[in-house]
């Protein structure tokens, strides 16, 4: 079945062929966060694929993961491109390196998830609340709903990890 | 990268069998007031005078869009010229390169024997690079995982790069912000440039901020323009008009792991270009100590610095303290974008660093020197401010085209 949706006024459609997004997507909707898991080498993948970029085999489960990070880096938009984000400005692009799968296969390779900072609701975050976060916070992943089987998920500073003394910001600040 | 193992004698991969025969573009503007068409056909044309060919001395046409552009055969058929080849393929940035290589692959093929690579776009007038976010119809696919952030430009999707290049290596704003001061240096020196003030690195960092870390002042300018470059063999390039640029070494859209999402390999503040440098330095016989001038992508000013820093002209995190040093303004050790390129002369997606350092190799940038008695101009080296924008006596040129963090595309040129 196909999806539609609509989040911050865009409309989302999830075609019925278009399986590896129906079923990520679904996931969320439940408040789930689910990746595929490679059924022959076992390793994770982000984002979704239709085979595994570590061994090229196609049949994958969808394995639930442990949601938390840390802010690997960030952009922070202040002149919005998409109407959309207008009214939203600045808002922070995070990009979250998972706890799962740290450092594997390779040194250097991580599950880096994209998604903006929010509140704990889903609401994207205000000014006060961006100047916290920076490279090195702890987030936790949040979902917020965009219509009946599909999900946005979002990342909000970690309530249950100990935030690190000091957190890395672009310095002209 | 150690340049001591490179075998410079052995002919590799064509390595000077084909050359750049001839340049052309048309004004930069904001309001062309003329279609991809017309801005297409003006630039080949001019390409044609400048390597002094006829149309039907062409057979071979490339070009490369966003889908905002007009294909070979309206060009060609404009100007009469009857094609044996032709290919129009998707990408913006690093296709200059890539097409280069796929011309001489098609020239050694037998399937064609002159090509001339062209861009055309209305990039300020018509198909803006980013978008107005005004899309039409549903955010679907792969999309799904960047739209509904609002991470969906050139700048946002690469802010993360940057970032981590500055918390990597201490990289500062003022330290970038001077590739747009020397870019600025430059385009003052160039008639052609649509901004030819210099600016400060004050001027770019009190620039209001886009993206962060991007002010307004690293971010390119935008414009329209066609611009055409054409490629033959080095013996049909010996008898055009100007000696010609031979090619060296091309890499084309070289990619990190994961070019789908390409965060997903780290170190996400190390670029393509050190993949494509496996590549490019063997195959061209020289290496980045050899180079005289550079042009390195600059979409953004980071853009530059982590290219020159990944294709080894400097030490792996040395970026920042190599743009902010002195070596690549004009009259310093290795200057990078004469002609003040995308951040200041205009925006091509490429192809106009190709052209400027074609014509550094000839020793006769078009800048504002006087002409002499022979008609050519008389070169005074002297970079103050509207002054000379010609490098002395180069040799030999690397251009550095950038896509992505994770995708760009190389070439090495010599004097012919």
């Amino acid at each position: 079945m196909p999806i539609d949706g609509e989040y911050l006024g865009m409309r989302l459609a999830i075609h019925d062929v278009d399986e590896i997004n129906l079923s990520y997507f679904e996931y969320c909707a439940k408040n789930e966060f689910r990746l595929q898991c490679c059924n022959e080498c076992d390793l994770v993948r982000y984002p979704p694929t239709t085979a595994c970029p570590f061994c090229a085999h196609s049949g994958s489960s969808w394995k639930p993961i442990e949601p938390v990070g840390e802010v690997h880096s960030y952009g922070e938009v202040h002149h919005a491109i998409n109407p959309a984000f207008r009214e939203h400005v600045p808002y922070m692009i995070l990009l979250v390196e998972l706890d799962t799968q740290k450092h594997t296969p390779g040194e250097h390779d991580a599950l880096r998830v994209i998604a903006n900072l929010v509140q704990p609701d889903g609401e994207l975050a205000p000014p006060e609340l961006i100047r916290q976060v920076g490279i090195g916070s702890r987030v936790r992943m949040v979902f917020r709903s965009a219509g009946e089987g599909i999900a946005i998920p979002l990342f909000c500073l970690d309530p249950d990890s100990t935030q690190p003394q000091k957190v890395w910001r672009y310095p002209q600040e | 990268m150690a340049g001591n193992d490179i075998d410079g004698t052995t002919r590799r991969h064509l390595r000077d069998r084909y050359a750049i025969a001839g340049v052309g573009e048309t004004d930069y503007t904001r309001g062309s007031g003329c279609t991809t068409r017309a801005l297409g056909t003006r630039a080949v044309r001019n390409a044609l005078d400048d390597a002094g060919l006829e149309p039907a001395d062409v057979d071979g046409m490339l070009s490369y869009s966003f889908n905002d552009s007009t294909f070979s055969p309206e060009i060609a058929g404009d100007l009469g010229i009857r094609l044996n080849f032709y290919m129009d393929v998707y990408g913006g940035g690093s296709s200059t390169e890539a097409l280069i290589g796929i011309a001489i692959g098609v020239i050694e093929a037998g399937m064609c024997e002159t090509v001339v690579v062209f861009r055309a776009m209305n990039g300020y007038s018509q198909v803006r690079i980013g978008g107005t976010g005004r899309r039409g119809g549903a955010v679907s696919g792969g999309a799904l995982h960047t739209v509904p952030y609002g991470w969906s430009s050139a700048g946002q999707w690469f802010s993360q790069t940057f970032m981590r290049h500055m918390y990597d290596y201490g990289t500062t704003p003022e330290q970038v912000a001077t590739v747009k001061v020397v870019h600025s240096e430059h385009a003052s020196n160039n008639p052609k440039a649509y901004y030819k003030h210099r600016v400060t690195v004050n001027d770019v960092l009190s620039s209001r901020m886009i993206v962060k870390p991007l002010h307004l002042l690293d971010c390119c300018v935008e414009t329209d323009n066609g611009t055409a470059i054409i490629v033959t063999s080095r013996e049909r390039a010996r008898d055009c008009r100007h000696t010609p640029a031979l090619i060296k070494s091309v890499v084309g859209r070289c990619c990190k792991p994961r070019a789908d999402m390409h965060y997903q390999s780290g170190p996400i503040s190390t670029v393509a270009g050190h993949y494509a440098r496996e590549l490019l330095w063997p195959n061209s016989g020289v290496t980045p100590e050899d180079i005289d001038i550079t042009g390195s992508y600059d979409a953004f000013t980071f853009t530059t610095l982590l290219q020159l820093e990944d294709y080894g002209f400097c030490a792996k995190g040395e970026g920042g303290d190599y743009v902010s040093n002195g070596t690549i303004r004009l009259g310093g050790h290795r200057p990078n974008n004469t002609s003040g390129s995308h951040l200041c002369e205009g925006y091509t997606h490429g192809q106009s660093m190709v052209i400027e350092n074609v014509r550094q190799l000839r020793r006769d940038v078009d800048d504002s020197c006087p002409a002499g008695s022979d008609g050519k101009r008389v070169h005074t080296y002297d970079y103050s401010e509207g002054g000379c924008r010609q490098v002395r006596d180069p040799e030999l040129t690397a251009n550095l085209g950038w896509a992505t963090p994770g995708t760009g595309s190389a070439l090495v040129m010599g004097r012919g």
